[in-house]
């Protein structure tokens, strides 16, 4: 029987990334797919990045991993969202050309020379002394392991809806891990359904596009991944419609024959990307709402519509799609559905995103109830980032909530677990000001290359990037008086007083570029420094007041809870509390804390208990 | 008559065994109580609480018995039998809290009610451990809630979002309301007052009859509080109850009185930093030349050739007592405006600077024109009223947001 230190299931956005981050580690990683054609498909809306959902793709991008980069292949459309707002909220988005978007993940795929890509469907995980020991596969070839990160996305137990039609599969025309799903459900894990939805892809050339307002792409060039140097492919644009009263009318009328309404689907599906049903539904004051044609690649004409996922049957699709305009005598390329699946209970999760009761499964992407290409790589990361490192014997890389959306989302599902799937909102990260999209390689990259996952070319780059900042820092750091400044040509009063350059760059018509312009600091070598260090500077005195509330969490992290902690046996703790705790086993009283309706009382009373064990130990 | 309360997982047995069995919960019922060993010990009305719906949040009981301290003992030494302990002080609402039965805010006040000694420190306190104050800050924390939601609406969904529900307007006016009502809070002296009393501060030139008057005072006060420990530094302060009201007297003279250059020195600085920190200055010194808001005393009307003052003065006589009554009634009148009144909140000072850092990270949010900004500034506002009320969560906040709103793209 053939051996990998990791076997990854499934090559979507979270299984490329764990596979490829043990990779680049040096582990010999078996990444086992239904189709390896597949491998990197973009299931859903032909986009990258977003709101929040563009700070994942720098972080992940920032532990050298492939979403940023491969976005950056496939762009035909940068769009910086929130442009308006602090830069701390600003979020790259791209759309993707599909094809060249998947080429270049199945390229980084393949050029890793210890990942092997095997075909095949995994029919379930060969489990010994509560141990995974490897997966046995459809076909009946066997596969040993010591670790088996589950990226199964909607394909586990998938089932598809569109209208009164049903089929089994992940995807339209794939099958689903039905095999699979039986094992994990007859091995008792805590399994539970969701659903989500996409729209019908529309032939553009069936639209008119005439009718229509655009979004360009926007002119300056900024790039997912600051490695990509330049933009690569054509921009095309965008274009805005919106539904109508006809439209309501039409899908009012047949509400009752889409699946979520006659009752066949009863799993919650996404707030933050709710159905069209849904939306007239539940907004039915709403006289219109938009939806956004977002290209699906250079050479096809496949237009795919933002905004207006749904089941419905194919012809109440058809009807109502061209009662919208500019759609008129628009044709369904492929009707849109929604489909059901089976997702795992975070919270039986750990941080590292390894089963706590089964050593040596971890779960990654969609299987723990996140919905977004962004979040299922993300976790794909620190799920084979962590596994990784276990094997390896190396230190964890040290995520936290302070440090990283990452680890902002980890923690949120494995400690509040999820209810419906789960989307990145800035508004989640509590330190988000320090959190930019724009500073995640400053942020994590010295963690990622502490972890050995970080490529030679990268860590040049970084290293010539700190040189430059340090430079940079050294010199806002001189003080100079007002009189200096007036002879260097800024407007400055004497009652400024004497003060670091940095702190110059408070006062009005004084920023960096004019200070590098006057010889005060160097001019900016690396590509969007100033800019990165010109925010530090701005929000300093906001993120200085953090540090109190961050000594406190990270002292209450250090503070770890075994996971036999005994709960029950805690003088003081209510049996809610308890039965809380004991359903989510954070791994440390900082965690503990963030357990849904955990009073400071019952922090205190297992600070008390927490500590008399370790001292009793 | 005497009640002895219980609480823990052993309630429940101990009940059975001196009782018999256990009465409907909530409910008082007649019972025999017996003691395995010593047989009969009283008659007695016995409530059981079963857990978690109980004071402490664990299973309680009560035995409402006989006076005597023959019985109490006796029924004491029984339940010592079945393995039962005197509760430590504050034991009963430290279970409490940590069962979650009452918050920090309700757990201090009880606390400083349980150390109160006049009337006024009792009605207030109570007003506090009934939860107003929790309330209230409950009520704060939800408008706080909700401007952080329209904050964070406004930042969570793009520029591009036309679907993007057009912003709640008016929570910049809402945290300014709201820090303006906290203000009114801070505005009261702090519990600690209530306890400590206000601080009343005899000042004056040398010789203008400080100690004198501040002696008289202490023999006019019908009840002399007795010293709290900690409460009174040295042999300058003085707790009295004027009519029901707690003060400190200070008594500045001895600080100035010494002579010697260097003492004298301290002594004038120290007496700068009690004016500073006093509630109620009486002023004997020349009229108008006293800190500003002092009371005007005219003292040593007795003796001769001392300068009379206006109208607005107090006239006294430490001597003869004459013009104390009136010295005393109008201390004891600035005393009930100045001081929390019934049904108004006492809050601690370390509840106090949490407050305050709220309230200045309201007006913060309210003024600046980074929404960024204003959203850190009502998370820091949320923090500070979540550590008062001990409760924490930005899920709240999701919620708060979510449940309102229609989310598009």
């Amino acid at each position: 029987m053939r051996h990998f230190p990791i076997i990854v299931i499934g090559g979507g956005h979270a299984g490329v990334e764990a596979a490829c981050v043990a990779a680049r580690m040096g582990l010999h990683v078996a990444l086992v797919t239904m189709d390896a054609t597949k491998i990197g498909a973009m299931s859903c809306n032909p986009a990258i990045g977003g709101l929040g959902k563009g700070h994942l793709v720098r972080e992940v991008d920032a532990f050298d991993g492939l979403l940023g980069i491969a976005a950056d292949a496939g762009a035909i459309h940068y769009r910086m969202l929130n442009r308006s707002k602090g830069s701390a909220v600003w979020g790259p988005r791209v759309q993707a050309d599909r094809r060249l978007f998947g080429a270049a993940v199945r390229e980084r795929v393949a050029s890793e020379p210890t990942l092997e890509v095997i075909e095949g469907e995994v029919a379930g995980l060969r489990i010994e002394g509560g141990k995974v020991r490897g997966v046995s596969l459809a076909d009946g070839m066997q596969l040993a392991c010591d670790a088996a990160v589950l990226c199964t996305g909607t394909f586990l137990g998938g089932v598809l809806f569109r209208g009164e039609e049903r089929f089994e599969g992940g995807r339209i025309a794939e099958g689903a891990a039905a095999r699979l799903a039986g094992q994990l459900r007859d091995a008792s894990l805590p399994l539970a359904r969701l659903k989500t939805g996409t729209p019908p892809r529309l032939d553009g050339r069936t639209i008119d596009w005439a009718r229509l307002a655009v979004q360009p792409s926007d002119p300056d060039q900024w790039t997912m991944s600051p490695l990509s140097k330049e933009r690569v492919n054509p921009q095309v644009f965008c274009a805005m419609t919106r539904t109508n009263s006809r439209v309501h009318e039409i899908i009012r009328a047949n509400l009752s024959r889409s699946p979520l309404y006659s009752g066949a689907i009863d799993a919650q599906g996404p707030r933050y990307c709710p159905s069209i049903e849904d939306k007239i539904d539940r907004f039915g004051d709403r006289d219109g709402h938009q939806i956004f044609l977002e290209p699906e690649g250079l050479d096809t004409p496949q237009v795919y519509p933002n905004g207006i996922s749904t089941s419905l049957p194919v012809d109440v699709q058809e009807a109502f799609l061209r009662a919208i305009e500019g759609l008129e005598q628009v044709r369904v390329a492929e009707p849109g559905y929604a489909v059901e699946y089976d997702h795992v209970d975070p919270r039986s999760l750990d941080r590292s995103l390894q089963m706590k009761d089964l050593e040596g499964l971890y779960c990654a992407g969609q299987i723990n109830g996140t919905t977004g290409y962004e979040e299922a790589a993300a976790q794909g990361l620190v799920a084979g980032l962590h596994a990784a490192c276990r094997i390896a014997g190396r230190d964890e890389p040290g995520l936290d909530r302070a440090n990283s959306y990452m680890a902002v989302m980890v923690d949120d599902l494995t400690l509040h677990g999820v209810s419906e799937p789960y989307r990145m909102l800035t508004a989640r990260a509590e330190y988000r000001l320090r959190l930019r999209a724009n500073n995640a390689s400053s942020r994590l990259t010295p963690l990622a290359i502490r972890a050995g996952c970080v490529s030679e070319a990268r860590r040049c780059r970084f290293e010539a990037r700190e040189e430059a900042r340090e430079a940079l820092q050294l010199a806002l750091g001189r003080e100079r008086s007002p009189s200096e400044m007036r002879t260097l040509g800024f407007a400055a009063t004497d009652d400024a007083g004497r003060q670091p350059l940095g702190d110059w760059t408070r006062y009005p018509g004084i920023d960096l570029t004019r200070l590098a312009e006057a010889g005060l600091v160097p001019r900016e070598t690396e590509h969007g420094l100033h800019s990165e260090v010109a925010e530090d500077l701005h929000y300093a005195p906001y993120v200085a007041r953090h540090e109190a509330e961050l000594r406190e969490l990270r002292a209450n992290e250090k503070i770890t809870l075994k996971p036999d902690f005994p709960f029950h046996e805690v003088p003081g703790l209510s049996n809610e509390m308890v039965e809380r705790l004991s359903r989510t086993r954070p791994q440390s009283l900082a965690q503990a804390g963030r357990v849904p309706g955990i009073t400071p009382a019952a922090l205190a009373a297992l600070l008390v208990h927490a500590r008399k064990h370790v001292a009793a130990a | 008559m005497a009640i002895i309360r219980i609480s823990g997982a052993g309630s429940g047995r101990a009940l059975n065994v001196l009782a018999g069995r256990l009465p409907i919960p909530r409910q008082a019922s007649l019972r025999q109580i017996r003691d395995p060993q010593a047989g009969w010990l009283d008659e007695a009305l016995v409530l059981w609480f079963p857990g978690p719906n109980s004071a402490t949040g664990e299973d309680c009981a009560e035995i409402h018995c006989h006076g005597g301290r023959a019985v109490i003992r006796a029924i004491e030494n029984s339940l010592a039998g079945l393995g039962l302990r005197q509760a430590e002080p504050g034991e009963f609402t430290r279970r409490a809290f940590l069962n979650g039965r009452m918050d920090l805010l309700e757990a201090e006040a009880l606390g400083d009610m349980l150390s109160a000694e006049t009337e006024l420190q009792r009605a207030v306190l109570a007003s506090s451990a009934k939860g107003h104050a929790s309330k209230e800050v409950a009520h704060w924390r939800e408008a706080v809630l909700s401007a952080s939601a329209a904050v964070e609406q406004e930042l969570d969904f793009s520029d591009d979002d036309q679907d993007g529900i057009a912003p709640t307007p008016g929570w910049h006016s809402e945290a300014r309301r709201v820090a303006e009502e906290m203000a009114a809070w801070l505005a009261v002296p702090p519990a600690e007052r209530l306890r400590e009393g206000l601080r009343v501060v005899l000042a004056g030139p040398p010789n203008s009859g400080k100690s004198s008057l501040f002696n008289a005072i202490l023999d006019e006060a019908a009840a002399i509080v007795s010293p709290i420990a900690g409460t009174t530094r040295d042999a300058i302060e003085r707790p009295v109850a004027i009519g029901g009201v707690p003060f400190l007297l200070v008594d500045t003279a001895g600080l100035r009185d010494e002579g010697a250059d260097e003492i004298e020195r301290i002594g004038i600085s120290r007496a700068g930093q009690e004016l500073a920190r006093a509630d109620v200055v009486l002023w004997l010194g020349p009229e108008g030349e006293g800190p500003s808001g002092a009371i005007e005393v005219a003292s040593m009307i007795d003796a001769p050739a001392r300068q009379p003052k206006g109208e607005g003065s107090i006239a006294v006589s430490a001597v003869t007592g004459e013009g104390l009554p009136r010295l005393m009634g109008h201390l004891s009148q600035v005393g009930r405006d100045r001081l929390p009144k019934p049904g108004q909140v006492a809050v601690s000072r370390r509840q106090k600077e949490r407050l305050q850092t709220a309230r200045l990270q309201l007006l913060e949010a309210a003024q600046v024109d980074d929404l960024l900004i204003a959203g850190e500034a009502l998370r820091q506002a949320r923090h500070a009223l979540d550590a008062m009320l001990g409760t924490v969560g930005t899920e709240d906040m999701l919620d708060s947001l979510f449940g309102r709103f229609c989310i598009g793209k």
